[in-house]
């Protein structure tokens, strides 16, 4: 573990309560990104860091310092994305590959695309896609995939964070990445 | 010479893959897989390219003001969490078999009639006690309401259809609880010598036990052998058989007592 995570810990354990904006301040980008691409929405991202935060504070006594701060940070940023993704209806999270709504939103906005905008309309054309094809998913599948591909955790860190064992984890992935091929494949190799 | 699978590739790809040097080596001699690798790393790295939106420096400033007020109220949760906590399957299934023994015991009284006092012999208030009769067919009901539950934990198992490793554990909690209630009926079912019964309850309770102290995680194989088990020893039928012996026994109207002769 972090030392500084655990030094800060046993400051917040011990009443110091100020101390733990050191670890908000710390890791809120993180469990920001990893809610975002947990829900896709930057709003939901938002309550969901507010809320992991909140729970962290109130279990603190919970937390073995075994493991590392930020890995039991996610455990309970993927929980808060869990419980959120089930009060939503699957229908209203699920992104259309065709829904021209969504198409409307590939207009090329900033002036950075303006320089190379067949590069930058087939970027957010993949993006698009990404964001369907990340739907499609299972939450835990979706889970595992975001924390190995776009975190870098280790898949056991990944079954730690699931409470899986390490082979349940690995098949999670497995599921994914053919899940996202499957859907990915007319856009793969586009951009390159 | 070994061609490697999708998994092991996506393993090679993240870096987990524990004999690093032969994926390599492997992938440096044969081409049908070099080129399938290569597919596999384009799909993975179009995602790559997926944009977060960007949080300042100060994001984590912002999120502390936010939170900062809430950390000393006590934790409030909706009523509806409140009551879905309370309601667990054991709770459930407890409500559920009180529920039924209520019923029973109603439809049991209005059915059975109380013998004749002689009109010789003094009557004491309090000694009434329900005839073994009723009591046999409260517990009739109940040991046919355990076996379906039974029955339903086990076809939940037998059903899965799972290509990988799947979560059990809402199975476990519920065999867990079936357990114990298992062992009353089959302990009564012994006194009372009904042997058909009791072994019924016998082999069940130690599937049960099986399900109850196994990994909360279950491999197709795992399942597999549950499926073959269950099989061989015919006991999803068995179970469903006596469960419907129960149920007829217990919806015979209770005979009332021969009418005294004397």
């Amino acid at each position: 573990m972090d030392a500084s995570d655990l030094a800060v810990v046993a400051r917040v354990r011990a009443g110091d309560h100020d101390a733990f904006r050191h670890l908000v301040e710390r890791h809120s980008r993180s469990v920001f990104r990893l809610a975002y691409r947990l829900t896709g929405r930057e709003e939901d991202a938002d309550d969901i860091v507010q809320e992991t935060f909140l729970k962290a504070f109130r279990q603190l006594a919970r937390f073995e310092s075994r493991s590392s701060f930020g890995t039991w940070l996610y455990r309970i940023t993927v929980n808060c994305s869990h419980d959120l993704m089930r009060q939503r209806p699957r229908a209203g999270t699920r992104m259309s590959l065709d829904d021209p709504e969504q198409g409307a939103s590939l207009q090329l906005a900033d002036s950075s695309a303006a320089a190379n905008p067949m590069r930058e309309l087939t970027r957010r054309q993949i993006d698009q896609r990404v964001r369907a094809a990340m739907s499609e998913l299972s939450a835990q599948e979706r889970s595992a995939f975001v924390m190995r591909h776009y975190e870098g955790l280790s898949i056991e860190e990944i079954g730690r964070v699931l409470d899986l064992r390490t082979s349940a984890a690995k098949h999670s992935i497995f599921r994914a990445v053919k899940k996202l091929r499957r859907i990915l494949e007319p856009v793969a190799g586009l951009e390159s | 010479m070994n061609h490697l699978t999708e998994d092991d590739m996506v393993l090679h790809y993240y870096g987990e893959a524990g004999d690093l040097r032969s994926a390599q080596a492997h992938l440096a001699e044969c081409e049908a897989c070099r080129r399938e690798f290569e597919e596999l790393s384009a799909a993975l790295q179009a995602m790559t390219g997926a944009d977060v939106p960007e949080r300042s420096d100060s994001y984590g400033a912002e999120v502390w003001a936010r939170i900062q007020p809430q950390l000393d109220a006590p934790e409030v949760q909706p009523w509806t969490r409140r009551l879905a906590a309370f309601f667990t399957w054991p709770r459930l299934a407890t409500a559920g078999a009180l529920a039924t023994l209520l019923v029973a015991a109603f439809v049991a009284g209005r059915y059975w009639v109380p013998p004749a006092a002689p009109p010789a012999t003094p009557v004491r208030a309090d000694a009434t006690p329900a005839p073994a009769a009723v009591r046999e067919r409260i517990l009739l009901i109940a040991v046919g309401e355990h076996l379906d539950r039974s029955q339903m934990v086990l076809a939940e198992l037998s059903n899965m259809d799972a290509a990988v490793p799947v979560d059990i554990s809402a199975e476990q909690d519920w065999a867990r609880d079936l357990v114990a209630s298992n062992r009353l009926y089959r302990q009564a079912a012994t006194r009372d010598g009904k042997t058909a019964v009791a072994d019924v309850l016998d082999e069940l309770e130690r599937v049960l036990v099986d399900i109850a102290n196994g990994p909360a995680t279950a491999s197709p194989a795992d399942l597999e052998r549950l499926r073959n088990r269950l099989e061989t020893q015919g006991l999803s039928f068995r179970v469903r058989v006596l469960g419907s012996q129960i149920k007829k026994d217990a919806s015979r109207p209770l005979a009332a007592p021969a009418p005294s002769t004397l």
